[in-house]
């Protein structure tokens, strides 16, 4: 407490402070790299989330493969153990439920009033808010998904080839992507953490059940694969399913077998595309509101 | 030149709650402004409109003439905030949080790192920048949290009750970087329900009550104002309201007696204001005496700024406080608080 402050400072004050935004992009690129720092700053100091956002679906991928070890062969596909099988649903519920929870920090910050910092700064656009979480929810994922990808690889289920690889890191982006902008307009909109979590613990295992994640249609009641082929996880794990068994894909393979009609593997990217651009649409008046 | 910030006619309600209901300021550059007043008298919500976190229903806010409902970007990049609750991330180190702040104002990197240095060595806080903000005392974090408000270098920094629950060592450490920050020019406006803290430090003050204005000027033109000396009698510790009722009446028939209040909040003491004589207190003593009346305490003191709000509203900001925390809604503190 002993420095005071000088003219020089006083007449830099004078000029810097009126200076012009300059330059719109490299504010906005400033701004969401250091909030995106923020995040994996804590990320750093606190592993255990990432090591246990690992360690769970290496988990899901040993149990449920030895659970349905002993099926029948050729129950799930012809030639295809469960281990093969399951692998999609898991990057698949893995990548849902980490992008779910994005929300959160979020959340915590509106609370605990950190927001508040960022909402009287000067921000080119408090979108940066929203890009730093997309940013670091996807890297989590994609981590994830590599980890899974390689157990899975050690556990009998093999690999797609590099462009299959290439389709899966796109699909879980979109997925991601989505469900990181639907779980941000919920962490706006609702009063609490604790309404928070109470939305992502009814959305998560239901979503996870009536998707073709665990089963194929096949095994479901009709009814059960209306819900299934509706559900958007389902356009995410049945393609990824599809390359990881196929490595002749094409846009035009045929992915699923709805109760409507057969789902080719680019329409079902085509339903991920829109999923993702609905739900960031649908977020926009929110984040607008909350960003007035 | 215009005003360092000038609100004029602000109004804003939450719900049905009208927090603000007709509050003007105007705050000349350069100045410590003090905003004193109870607990949920508005003092909270005029800040969160001035600093773009809420948006007011009515009226007109300008920083330096720049209006901040029309142009908040670049009001931001003018105003300092400093929130009554202290929101730093626990995770981060100090060095990481001014870092960050400097971002969000984007700051270049090489004046940033200057002006990181400049605030850490203002606020004494060189000693503990690289260590995480969770093992920091409740002073540190205040004085971070200082130092990030004032880190762009705004021409007004905003504090609202800046001393609330720290240590007297950390107050003054607060109070005396205020005087050197105002000593460079910076205009403060500082809210507090603290009478001593504002009367101490603040060029100008603005007394809100309920929403409105009720008295505005320097401190000694505030308590000139009201005029007199001020007796606070207590009859008994805690004294019956017909004795303080006769009391009273007996009081006013002194000469030199202005008024007479009672304090119900207090245990019916009265409050007196009397001429500014030498002799006040021992005619009061007197005729107390020559009544009958046995006196628990006395004392004489100036005015205060308790004084001004109790003339203009006839309770004290204490009496003023405790009310409001009884009617304190937590859904709708919440909901005025969260964005």
């Amino acid at each position: 407490m002993s420095t005071t402050v000088t003219s020089s400072q006083l007449s830099e004050k004078a000029t810097g402070q009126l200076a012009p935004t300059s330059n719109l992009i490299a504010d906005f690129l400033q701004e969401t790299i250091a909030l995106t720092r923020r995040l994996f700053i804590q990320l750093q100091r606190r592993p255990s989330t990432l090591a246990a956002g690992i360690i769970q679906p290496l988990m899901w991928l040993i149990l449920f493969g030895a659970l349905f070890q002993n099926a029948p062969e050729g129950l799930f596909g012809s030639g295809i153990n469960y281990g093969r099988f399951i692998g999609a649903g898991i990057i698949v519920f893995t990548a849902f439920g980490g992008a779910l929870n994005a929300g959160l920090p979020v959340m915590f910050d509106r609370e605990f009033g950190f927001l508040n910092r960022l909402l009287v700064a000067p921000l080119v656009s408090r979108y940066s808010i929203v890009m730093a979480s997309a940013i670091f929810i996807t890297t989590l994922s994609l981590i994830q998904t590599v980890a899974i990808v390689v157990m899975s690889a050690f556990l009998g289920a093999g690999l797609p080839n590099a462009s299959g690889l290439a389709l899966v890191t796109f699909i879980v982006l979109l997925l991601v992507l989505g469900v990181t902008a639907l779980s941000l307009g919920l962490a706006f909109s609702l009063p609490g953490h604790i309404e928070l979590i109470a939305v992502i613990f009814v959305t998560n295992l239901p979503l996870l059940f009536a998707s073709t994640a665990l089963v194929p249609l096949a095994f479901m009641p009709t009814w059960l694969q209306w819900v299934a082929s509706l559900n958007p996880l389902s356009y995410a794990i049945e393609p990824i399913r599809y390359v990881y068994l196929h490595n002749d894909w094409s846009l035009g393979s045929v992915v699923m077998q709805a109760p409507f009609g057969e789902v080719t593997l680019g329409a079902a990217l085509l339903v991920l595309v829109g999923f993702c651009a609905v739900a960031l649409l649908s977020i926009q008046p929110r984040l607008r509101r909350a960003f007035a | 030149m215009a005003p360092a910030v000038l609100i004029e006619n602000l109004q804003k309600r939450y719900g049905s709650v009208e927090a603000v209901k007709d509050v003007s300021l105007h705050i000349e550059s350069g100045e410590i402004f003090g905003l004193l007043g109870p607990n949920g008298a508005g003092k909270t919500t005029t800040i969160r409109c001035l600093c773009t976190l809420a948006e007011p229903d009515a009226g007109k806010i300008e920083v330096s003439g720049i209006s901040v409902t029309e142009n908040p970007k670049l009001a931001r990049q003018h105003l300092g905030y400093v929130a009554q609750e202290i929101a730093l991330d626990k995770v981060l180190t100090g060095r990481e949080l001014l870092e960050l702040q400097a971002s969000l104002y984007h700051l270049p990197r090489s004046l940033a790192k200057e002006r990181i240095e400049i605030v850490l060595d203002q606020l004494g806080l060189q000693d503990y920048s690289d260590q995480k903000i969770g093992t920091y005392s409740g002073g540190l974090k205040k004085r971070l949290d200082l130092a990030a408000g004032l880190l762009h270098q705004p021409q007004v920094l905003v504090l609202d009750e800046p001393t609330v629950g720290l240590d007297i060592e950390s107050r003054y450490t607060v109070w005396s970087f205020l005087r050197q920050i105002r000593e460079a020019g910076t205009t403060v406006l500082i809210t507090s329900h603290y009478l001593e803290e504002i009367d101490m430090l603040a060029d100008q003050v603005a007394i809100i009550d309920q929403g409105r204005v009720i008295a505005s000027g320097t401190p000694s033109q505030l308590k000139d104002k009201v005029g007199g000396d001020r007796i606070t009698l207590r009859i008994r510790e805690f004294t019956p309201n017909d004795e303080a009722e006769r009391a009273k009446s007996l009081l006013e028939s002194v000469p030199a007696v202005q008024e007479v209040i009672i304090n119900s909040a207090q245990g019916n003491s009265l409050n007196l204001v009397v001429s500014a004589q030498s002799d006040a207190l021992s005619t009061v003593q007197r005729a107390l005496q020559d009544a009958g009346l046995p006196t628990f305490g006395i004392a004489q003191s100036r005015p205060s700024l308790d004084d001004v709000y109790l003339a203009a509203t006839g309770r004290t900001l204490l009496d003023a406080d405790l009310a409001a925390a009884a009617t304190r809604d937590e859904k709708a503190e919440r909901k005025k608080q969260m964005r």
